[in-house]
């Protein structure tokens, strides 16, 4: 007796029953596109996080200051760690001052969350380029001029449909000259990146923030391998004049770590709690399968009175369950690739292929498993007892 | 004279143990040669059915020897005893028990799938078996489109298809009309005629009388075996 020909049998036994096998199906496919469309969230999610610290630069350290220990971070220090000598990595420093404050435009006025005091060179350090007009220039910087590059939810909010660069804005009692919008940033978290100004560190100190602390400092590596070094060279020379206490680093690719760990025990747990569900479809098999070798019991002993050997039935009913599993677990993975092209919680989900091959394994192996004890129980009866079942 | 198709010695069956022992068979031996048509007959009780269960190697006897065309099938594993049922056995059921939902060819294929013989073979012999008992062009019915009499000979064309040793059939007509039974009689008769071995189980009086050899079984015991006509010729 061929395997080709036990398949059929399966198949018709099957359709003989095509409410009930579709549902036991559905408990799977149910099971089997959770798992994958969870962790496909998972994964974007982590996806889309670690997008958004590495649009801020991996390969820059940000100084802080803590707060504590009297002194504080200062142009000086700031000008002291573009050391070429003791600190080689480093490519460029950015001193920040940073603080909200409300810019109008022609009697329309919008709060900008972090308005921001710099020097040109943190454009490229933070990864944000301008995207019209231009960004301010060194001499700008020098002479205190006031020119601000507004990002692009302020510009929208100023000025809708109108070219913002060129025209005057006024912020903290003082006039600037709008000179360029920063492109968009992808902003899918909490913070709207796109809600910022930058403006020469001169002028906003002038205006804004006044001569006191730098909210923080951003140092810019040569290299993204070389983050680590720069972090111990900037701390070696911020020592030198500051208390340890008062200020902390933080390291954008530290930050990233961190974060995707955080990602991955997140996806782990989502795809936990599909594999429960997983689970569930696999004792709704069990549960069919022993429904279907109770009410075909008669057909069992008649198969078995016919020469059936045990082997054949207990193939038959195996397959049978597996076939009910792997159609279940591969119409799953239809659903949840096509799930995956909608937007779930504000997150693509991106399919890790791995999870794919992993829940169309396991529902196989739920199949045999699950199938296992019914098709055992089928094989057993003897032909006779088979016979006589009402 | 060839060996026999069966040879059953001092078969004793019991059910049950201590005070609710049942003893359904107390020592039955009797031999049924080829080409023989034996009716076995008995009220109920009189454990033909238990008879019929060893006979067709679906239940084990407490004692006694059974060689089914020289095999002694109590020391059969479940494997060759399956091959058994396959090769060595017709049955025939009083409740038809043909598998629902399949075609009447399906039904017939179905030993000789478990035979393991071809698709294309197999066809063609269902079809020749399905000819024997008349229902050639009901092929392709499906159990609950066909009456209880061509039911069983759906089923007598399925028990006939391996070409077994022994035709093995329980009550046949127990659950049929004047009519049906007339017919499935009729197809015994013809495959007794063309040499095959019969051994049919009954309560029924017209059943007995088409027999050519007619045994009477009485609280597990033979009481009458009378020959009522001669193998090979009719």
């Amino acid at each position: 007796m061929s395997f080709a020909e036990v398949v059929r049998f399966a198949l018709r036994g099957l359709s003989a029953n095509k409410l009930r096998s579709s549902l036991t199906m559905l408990g799977i496919l149910i099971g089997v596109a959770a798992v994958i469309l969870l962790v496909a969230v998972g994964n974007g999610s982590a996806r889309a996080i670690s997008d958004r610290i590495e649009a801020l630069g991996t390969n820059t350290i940000t100084v802080m200051s803590a707060g504590r220990g009297g002194a504080s971070l200062t142009t000086e220090l700031a000008a002291a760690l573009t050391d070429p000598v003791l600190a080689p990595g480093v490519r460029s420093v950015s001193p920040v001052v940073s603080s909200s404050a409300t810019v109008t435009y022609e009697g329309a006025d919008h709060e900008v969350g972090s308005f921001v005091g710099t020097t040109p060179g943190w454009f490229q350090a933070s990864n944000t380029p301008v995207g019209e007009g231009s960004a301010f220039t060194a001499d700008d910087e020098a002479q205190g001029r006031r020119v601000v590059v507004i990002g692009p939810t302020v510009a929208e909010e100023l000025f809708p449909g109108l070219d913002p660069v060129g025209r005057q804005v006024t912020v903290g009692g003082a006039l600037f000259t709008v000179v360029g919008v920063l492109s968009e940033k992808s902003s899918t978290g909490f913070q709207d990146a796109d809600d910022t100004a930058v403006a020469p560190l001169t002028a906003v100190r002038q205006v804004l923030t006044g001569y006191g602390a730098l909210t923080s400092i951003l140092v810019e590596a040569a290299a993204p391998d070389q983050v680590d070094a720069v972090q111990s060279e900037v701390s070696t020379i911020l020592d030198l004049s500051l208390d340890p206490a008062a200020y902390r680093i933080q390291n954008a690719a530290q930050l990233l770590e961190t974060q995707t760990q955080t990602a991955g025990t997140f996806t782990t747990l989502l795809g936990a709690v599909a594999a429960i569900s997983l689970l569930v479809g696999g004792i709704g098999i069990t549960n069919i399968m022993l429904v279907t070798v109770t009410e075909r019991t008669r057909e069992i002993g008649i198969r078995k009175a016919l020469g059936a050997p045990r082997r054949v039935i207990l193939t038959q009913f195996l397959i049978e369950a597996t076939l009910l599993s792997v159609i279940g677990g591969a119409l799953g993975v239809v659903a949840a690739l096509v799930g995956s092209s909608f937007e779930i919680v504000g997150v693509r989900p991106v399919i890790v292929p791995s999870s794919v091959g992993l829940a169309l394994g396991v529902s196989l192996a739920i199949g045999l498993f699950f199938g296992g004890l019914p098709a055992a129980r089928a094989a057993r009866l003897r032909p006779i007892d088979a016979l006589r079942y009402e | 004279m060839t060996r026999p198709v069966l040879d059953v010695r001092d078969l004793r069956k019991r059910y049950g143990q201590g005070e609710a022992t049942v003893h359904a068979l107390r020592g039955v031996s009797m031999t049924v040669g080829r080409g023989d048509y034996v009716a076995i007959m008995g009220s109920s009780g009189s454990g033909k059915s238990t008879l019929m269960n060893i006979l067709g190697a679906l239940d084990v006897p407490t004692s006694g020897t059974y060689l089914l065309d020289g095999v002694d099938v109590s020391e059969l594993a479940d494997r060759q005893l399956a091959l058994a049922r396959n090769r060595l056995i017709g049955f025939v059921f009083q409740a038809f028990n043909l598998i629902p939902r399949t075609s009447a060819a399906a039904n017939v294929e179905l030993p000789l799938a478990y035979a393991g013989i071809r698709p294309r073979e197999r066809r063609r012999r269902a079809l020749a078996a399905l000819d024997v008992v008349g229902l050639a062009e009901r092929a392709g019915h499906e159990p609950n489109q066909l009456s209880g009499g061509q039911q069983q000979r759906v089923a007598v064309a399925r028990a006939l298809v391996t070409e077994p040793a022994l035709l093995l059939a329980d009550e046949p007509t127990g659950n049929l009309d004047t009519r049906s039974t007339a017919d499935v009689l009729d197809v015994f008769d013809q495959l007794n005629a063309a040499g095959r071995t019969i051994v049919v189980i009954t309560h029924e009086p017209e059943v007995g009388a088409r027999a050519k050899r007619l045994i009477r079984l009485v609280d597990g015991r033979i009481v009458h075996d009378v020959r009522q006509a001669p193998v090979g010729v009719r």
